[in-house]
């Protein structure tokens, strides 16, 4: 485990907020909030898992963060890494040198190239071949894997292929997106074990899943994402019990929603980005909102070790 | 690869070729027996008034136009089973060598016209893609939709009226320069008259092969595999060279391939209006003076010209793209 209060941490996402121009009909603009104020941060050595529904921004976070935003999309708020606020410029000689991007499935490698070829182009100086070659040693990865196409890979294959492109770069900060979907038990089990390895050699991992039990296996600390914005960050082990240590309603409602603690579902859904709740973004379906709850949103508080967006909270 | 499956992929192609070529010559050979045209006249021409109805039949005995079309019909289908295309009442020369010579003529201004196409359109398509968006590309899909909406005659014509008839740089039309000795005919006379066709029908062909790599490297740019080669560093012309070009130039050369079809129409027009001596000539020709045997054989032929063009679009595609090659199995 890290030692997280002795070192700075390797990226720090601050009041981040990421907007959509769209046009609706016509000429007719409306500007889509898709992330508003999101703070997180991430220490060396640690795993930050960021939970959260699809349709949340937990992928937009990713991009925001590598740079890699689509056009029409507007940011504010300050992204710093190892310490240095980044441009866009820095961002793009940061990719794939620094910060790693571990993508959801094989779709991302380009079909007609071989796999090696893929994998030996993230590699940062020295020799690349036998870099790669090393590393899918490392990842048990026989040596002819080199010479396939990524449809000729099978799932586990193409997932540790997909990891080793992050471990030849020698990023320091590795953002794993959606990485276990469809994946059985075993090829989780494994999966886990592979950003734990990254983390433990010293590297920052962002561990991007819906899956709160997933991320609850491997992650040092949980940001929880809703509707655009981190509504708490906690340590894994405050996910015990009945959820007392935890902070936000909404952490509490996803703990206690597993089938293995009640089972019980939160009624309701998470707001679409253009039709945001005034106030507390959970107060709609927050069983404990009062009315000052839709008044304002709330700040980001420090409770407990963990951070919390809750007039509530202690 | 797997040389058993290629082997049947063959097998079902020429089927389906032979199958096309009896449907497209039963097909012909009855529009053409429809047609008002009366094949003696049309052969006879302004002769007509001095030849006596004992000739006329004498003439439509010597080419059997008295029998019914169905005997014609099996009469010279069993000829071209034979190898035997019959004779052309125009040129009174086997239908065979009257194609080979022609297609010789029409060959070098169609692979003129596909090569410059080709690469012009792809070049065009690959900017417009990269600068997706921008006036450049504007300007080329603007340039692109209008040439697709033209016709390839009229573009002929004005391209006759301003570089052969104001600005005299080209010859007004033949394959060669009129009054000279075939022997003394050269290369750069040929290549001289070959010119301004083939100009015609590549301002025409790029349309196509540009707009189609223009919407597949705007699809690719927008893939998720080149996100994932962005996040890993890569950008601009290597990030275009390793993933835009691989997976943008194979459906080109496939689209190219398979424009074979559009290339013997545009052909045909544009022969016409350069009166250029090839194929698509020799076939308004026939046509109109009621030439059966060499209308059939052109039509035969050219049918077998686009289908093997569009068979070789299928074989490059299995030989060259890696998912095609080795199946589906890792």
């Amino acid at each position: 485990m890290r030692t997280q209060s002795a070192t700075a941490p390797i990226l720090e996402v601050q009041d981040l907020c990421v907007s959509f121009v769209q046009y609706t009909s016509g000429l007719r603009q409306r500007c889509l909030e898709v992330i508003s104020s999101l703070s997180v941060s991430i220490y060396p050595g640690e795993i930050l898992a960021v939970v959260g529904a699809s349709g949340s921004g937990k992928s937009l976070l990713a991009h925001a963060v590598l740079g890699l935003l689509p056009g029409n999309a507007v940011t504010s708020g300050s992204i710093v890494f190892a310490g240095q606020k980044l441009t866009p410029k820095q961002q793009a000689s940061l990719r794939g040198r620094e910060i790693a991007l571990i993508p959801q499935s094989v779709n991302y490698l380009d079909p007609l190239l071989r796999v090696g070829k893929q994998v030996r182009t993230a590699v940062n100086g020295g020799n690349a071949a036998r870099i790669q070659r090393e590393v899918f040693a490392r990842y048990k990865l026989p040596p002819d894997t080199e010479r396939l196409f990524p449809f000729q890979l099978s799932g586990g294959m193409a997932r540790r292929v997909l990891v080793s492109t992050a471990l030849v770069s020698g990023a320091r900060l590795v953002i794993a997106d959606e990485p276990t979907p469809g994946l059985d038990e075993a090829a989780i089990e494994e999966t886990l074990g592979y950003f734990r390895e990254l983390a433990d050699e010293g590297r920052g991992v962002m561990l991007i899943t819906h899956d709160i039990e997933t991320a609850l296996r491997v992650a040092d600390r949980i940001a929880v994402f809703y509707a655009g914005t981190t509504v708490e960050t906690a340590l894994a082990t405050d996910f015990t019990g009945e959820g007392e240590a935890l902070r936000h309603p909404y952490t509490k409602a996803l703990w206690r929603a597993l089938p293995q603690n009640g089972f019980e579902p939160i009624p309701g859904s998470q707001p679409q980005s253009h039709a945001l709740p005034a106030g507390c973004l959970f107060q709609p379906r927050c069983p404990v909102a009062t009315p000052e709850c839709a008044s304002s949103r709330p700040e980001v508080r420090d409770v407990r070790g963990g951070t919390v967006r809750c007039i509530h909270a202690s | 690869m797997d040389v058993r499956g290629f082997g049947f992929f063959l097998l079902r192609k020429l089927l389906r070729m032979a199958t096309l070529l009896i449907a497209l010559s039963v097909l012909s050979f009855w529009l053409v027996s429809c047609s008002p045209l009366d094949p003696v006249q049309a052969y006879v021409g302004a002769d007509m008034t001095r030849v006596s109805p004992e000739q006329r039949e004498a003439i439509a005995e010597y080419w059997g136009l008295n029998q019914p079309p169905l005997m014609r019909f099996f009469h010279w289908g069993s000829a071209v089973l034979h190898g035997d295309l019959g004779t052309s009442m125009m040129f009174r020369r086997p239908v065979a060598e009257v194609i080979g010579e022609r297609f010789l003529a029409s060959l070098a201004l169609m692979s003129a016209a596909w090569l410059f196409s080709g690469v012009l359109g792809f070049t065009l398509g690959v900017i417009a893609g990269m600068k997706h968006g921008t006036w450049a590309d504007r300007f080329i899909k603007w340039y692109c939709f209008t040439l697709a909406s033209t016709p390839a005659f009229w573009l002929g014509l004005l391209l006759l009226m301003v570089f052969a008839v104001w600005l005299g740089w080209f010859p007004v039309g033949l394959g060669v320069p009129a009054g000279k000795l075939a022997g003394e005919v050269t290369i750069a006379n040929r290549i001289y008259h070959l010119i301004l066709p083939a100009l015609t029908l590549s301002i025409l062909g790029v349309a196509n092969v540009a707009l189609h790599t223009r919407q597949k490297l705007v699809d690719v740019l927008a893939s998720d595999y080149v996100l994932f080669a962005r996040a890993r560093g890569e950008a601009g012309l290597l990030l275009f060279w390793r993933h835009g070009l691989r997976n943008v130039a194979l459906p080109a050369v496939t689209i190219q391939f398979a424009s074979f079809g559009e290339l013997v129409g545009g052909t045909v027009l544009a022969e016409q209006v350069f009166s250029y001596p090839g194929l698509g000539q020799a076939a308004v020709a026939a046509g109109l003076r009621g030439d059966v045997p060499l209308l059939l054989g052109i039509v035969l032929f050219t049918a077998l010209f686009v289908f093997v063009g569009n068979l070789a679009a299928d074989i490059i595609y299995r030989l060259v793209d890696p998912r095609m090659r080795k199946g589906e199995t890792a």
